[in-house]
């Protein structure tokens, strides 16, 4: 089992290459997967891996090239016949219909009859199964629209798990998940392999690919580098082979906050839906982690303070100025710029190119007598794609057409288009492959230095680690504890965000 | 990678040409159908006649073309032009009786348009926004109020202006400037505004991206509720210049004026390549849209081989067309790249 050979194989792509119109974004790949494995894929932003995938489960054709399946030469259709063949695919970006029920997304398509009528009782009660086989607290007869992005991502995995898949491919299904969700996940597919199943799994988080792969397959610009196996590698070696250069230290050097600063952000006693009593500074020149597991209210302490929710109770102060915003303008006119973590939903708008998405939140910049200056929104995208390394191989296609990491990259230039004094980034690195990930902890580090303060709420520990002067970890909507200095360590803050601990909230 | 900003300049422009295209290339081929069906289609007063017809409805969709465009729709236009335009003469003829006629009479019943158009608007935005009711529910709902009142204010029959007051008022819809007739002016004035407004300016972006995502544009500082609501206000204003230059062509008003407008209106919108679910809007599809809709009535008129009665029929079909012809090439261009 060791070659990388495409004998027994359950599914493989022999010399596949791919373009969209004149671009080509996949050189003559090799691939296989085969019974009771897990193959990884990794590479950079745009590296093609989400491509390869789609065309392997037949939502995309290959321009040259070939798939087989089970020993024969296949052409996937589009419609949804690969899935009836037993190949599942969880895309990258949720795919759920919105307005639909919990029961009814599991079973959408494959609707369990009785009498010649949908059997509503047996999909719950199955429904109900697997969820709890997955650890998800969600009411099977809850809308889609009402769940977390998390919940979301788990009734996905559900749904393709009750598909009786061969083959299953997940496309960053962890992406979104927290620790304790990513581990459940783990282990279903480890039951799965063990039934046989083959599993091809893309990640950016290379400790996921170390702890769950056989075999790992690194793209880079659309070319395949190599297949290996995982015990011979180590993460640094996958890192290197995804960006061809060697990465040192991910995280830049903390420099040590001034105590003496202002504050210039201070919350006390602040409640709204899903969170109550949260009290806080943040210095100038601050960087203050938010820890805690996905849900624990961390999002909704940021949409109180910039306006977006009307906050119950508590006050916000701004450089020592009580302030009570009630939209979004007026706190990113204040200075203050907050980025959602629903970079689909919330953050872009995926039917326009990446210029308007850039500039949509500080339009008024680019006024010149009233009317918008092309030029001014040009520039502030050159500017924005040589900072950010975005990478479109056709700029004028729309947002939503960007490879996942490509699409946060500009809604983090977004985000910084209107320089704000105090930035609030959710969950910044979200789908970001390791090299761009040192990219942007470095420019989080530059900002803090620089004076300017932010607030990272992060569900990856490493990062809140990493990064932060001090952390702040909440629990059920509250705050469980501030760690400072040595206290930032991945123990202690599980130990507050698991409610083991219980710090001193003032 | 670079940014080549001349490239991604010209590489938009020809996608807006290319899409513009199917509209206007539509709008000759119904031309060149017109004249080899009665050459009197081409002459110039058939023309002139054409183009002050289309004005109404296009000006009225000009306004239309945002109010979809972010994301809402308005049902009420033509109630709303009948409810205006009896008003105006009503106030008029009240003026006239009171005041006697003058130049003063007419702008009285101008600025009460103006008024009545922005102050309808207003209230459609409002509910829609603050009132959180749906546009389609707010709509239908005034638009049964507006064609109500109009019917009561004339009894059930017609209003009509004072015949001194009208001596006045007749040149704007009949005189010309330039040779080109006055409506037609301040619909090419309306388009041109519209188009700069929706292309050129932040609110026209903001439209845009309202119909995209309310939920991105609320996260992009945008403030939604206004915006929203000046569409619905733009929508009001629209209407109301149109009945501006519509009352002096009848100087009448009754319940059957403005029936089935506000369809014709969004129907010229959609046909131009606006999508009715919002996000996306072309003031000059729109303009066309006009123009195809009112040249197919008149050809119509001009021949025999087609019935007049059968005009919303044929309207239909072409408005069915024109929208699946834009949803085929759509899907083909999209089959198309990935498979070169
Ligand atoms: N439908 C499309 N039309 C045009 N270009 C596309 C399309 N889909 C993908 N691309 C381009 O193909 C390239 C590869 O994209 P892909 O989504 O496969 O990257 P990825 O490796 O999954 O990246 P990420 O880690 O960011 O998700 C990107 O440059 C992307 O812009
Ligand atoms: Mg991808």
């Amino acid at each position: 089992m060791s070659e990388a050979t495409p004998d027994g194989a359950i599914l493989s792509a022999s010399r596949v290459s791919k373009s969209f119109g004149e671009i080509p974004v996949l050189f003559s790949i090799d691939f296989d997967v085969r019974p009771g494995e897990v193959h990884a894929i990794i590479g950079e932003n745009g590296a093609g891996k989400s491509t390869l995938i789609k065309i392997l489960s037949g939502f995309e054709q290959p321009t040259s090239g070939s798939i087989i399946y089970d020993g024969d030469r296949a052409v996937l259709p589009p419609n949804g016949e690969a899935e009836a063949r037993g190949i599942v695919l969880i895309h990258q970006e949720l795919n759920l219909a919105e307005h639909l029920s919990v029961t009814d997304s599991i079973f959408l398509g494959r609707e369990l009859h009785r009498y010649g009528l949908l059997d509503l009782k047996t999909m719950r009660e199955r429904a109900r199964a697997i969820l709890d086989r997955l650890d998800v607290r969600v009411d099977p007869d809850a809308r889609i629209s009402s769940l977390s992005v998390a919940d979301k991502q788990m009734v996905e995995i559900a749904k393709a798990i009750n598909r009786d898949a061969r083959v299953l491919i997940m496309d960053e299904p962890t992406a979104v998940l927290s620790v304790a969700e990513t581990k459940t996940l783990f282990e279903q597919i480890r039951r799965l392999t063990e039934q046989g199943v083959a599993i091809v799994f893309i990640s950016h988080k290379l400790d996921e690919i170390m702890a769950l792969a056989n075999r790992v397959t690194v793209l880079r610009d659309g070319q395949l580098i190599a297949t290996m196996n995982t015990s011979a590698l180590t993460p640094d070696s996958i890192a290197q082979m995804m960006v061809g250069r060697e990465l040192s230290n991910l995280y830049p050097p903390k420099k040590e906050p001034d105590v003496d600063a202002p504050v210039v952000l201070s919350v006390r006693g602040l409640s709204a839906p899903g969170i109550s009593n949260v009290s806080f500074d943040l210095r100038g020149g601050e960087i203050l982690g938010f820890a805690g597991l996905i849900g624990s209210g961390r999002t909704a302490v940021a949409e109180a303070v910039v306006g977006l929710v009307v906050p119950e109770e508590g006050e916000i102060s701004l450089n020592g100025q009580p302030v009570a915003f009630s939209d979004v303008r007026e706190s990113l006119a204040a200075g203050l710029a907050y980025m959602t973590k629903d970079r689909k939903g919330r953050g872009l708008l995926l039917n326009m190119g990446l210029e308007p998405n850039l500039t949509l939140a500080t339009l008024p910049k680019h006024r010149r007598g009233g009317f918008l200056t092309a030029s001014s929104e040009h520039q502030a995208l050159e500017r924005a794609v040589r900072r950010f390394d975005i990478r479109a191989r056709d700029p004028s296609v729309g947002v939503g057409q960007l490879s996942g990491g490509n699409q946060q990259k500009l809604l983090l230039a977004k985000c910084m288009e209107s320089d704000p004094d105090i930035v609030i980034m959710d969950e910044p690195t979200r789908g970001i492959d390791v090299g761009t990930k040192q990219q942007i902890y470095h420019i989080i580090a530059a900002l803090a230095a620089e004076g300017k303060s932010v607030i990272v709420i992060s569900s990856e520990m490493q990062e809140v680690i990493g990064l932060s002067h001090r952390v702040l970890v909440m629990r059920e909507g509250r705050m469980a504890g501030l760690l400072e200095g040595a206290e930032i360590n991945e123990a202690e803050i599980m130990r507050y965000a698991a409610g083991v601990k219980q710090g001193e909230v003032s | 990678m670079s940014l080549a900003s001349a490239g991604t300049d010209r590489l938009r422009g020809m996608r807006i040409d290319l899409k513009t295209a199917g509209p206007l290339v539509a709008l000759i081929l119904l031309c060149v159908l017109g004249y080899s069906l009665n050459p009197l289609f081409l002459a110039e007063g058939n023309v002139s006649n054409l183009l002050t017809r289309s004005a109404f409805i296009g000006i009225i969709a000009v306004g239309a073309t945002f109010v979809i465009t972010a994301g809402g729709i308005d049902l009420s236009v033509g109630s709303m032009a009948a409810f205006i335009a009896g008003m105006m003469i009503i106030v008029m003829n009240w003026a006239v009786e009171s005041m006697g006629v003058s130049v003063g009479t007419v702008l009285l019943g101008i600025g009460c348009s103006l008024i009545l158009g922005i102050g309808a608007g207003f209230i459609n935005g409002f509910l829609t926004t603050k009132g959180k009711i749906e546009a389609f529910i707010v709509t239908l709902g005034t638009m049964g109020i507006y064609r109500s009142l109009i019917t009561y204010f004339a009894n059930g029959g017609t209003l009509s202006l004072d015949s001194d007051a009208r001596q006045i008022y007749r040149p704007i819809y009949y005189d010309s400037l330039l040779g080109i007739p006055i409506p037609v002016w301040v619909f090419i004035v309306v388009a041109l505004i519209g188009w700069v407004l929706m292309n050129r300016t932040a609110f026209g972006r903001y439209c845009m991206a309202i119909g995209s995502s309310e939920h991105v544009a609320r996260y992009s500082a945008i403030k939604v509720d206004r915006v929203r609501t000046i569409t619905y206000i733009l929508q009001g204003l629209c209407v109301s210049l149109a009945t501006i230059i519509y009352v002096p062509r009848l100087g009448s008003a009754s319940s059957a004026t403005g029936v089935l407008w506000e369809l014709e209106a969004i129907a010229a919108v959609i046909i131009g390549g606006t999508v009715l679910k919002g996000g996306y809007g072309r003031i000059g599809g729109t303009v066309i849209g006009a123009l195809i809709l009112t040249a197919i009535g008149n050809i119509l008129n001009l021949t025999e081989i087609i019935s007049n009665y059968l005009n919303g029929a044929v309207q239909g079909v072409i408005i069915i067309a024109a929208v699946y012809l834009q949803r085929g090439s759509f899907r083909a261009g999209r089959k198309k790249t990935p498979a070169q």
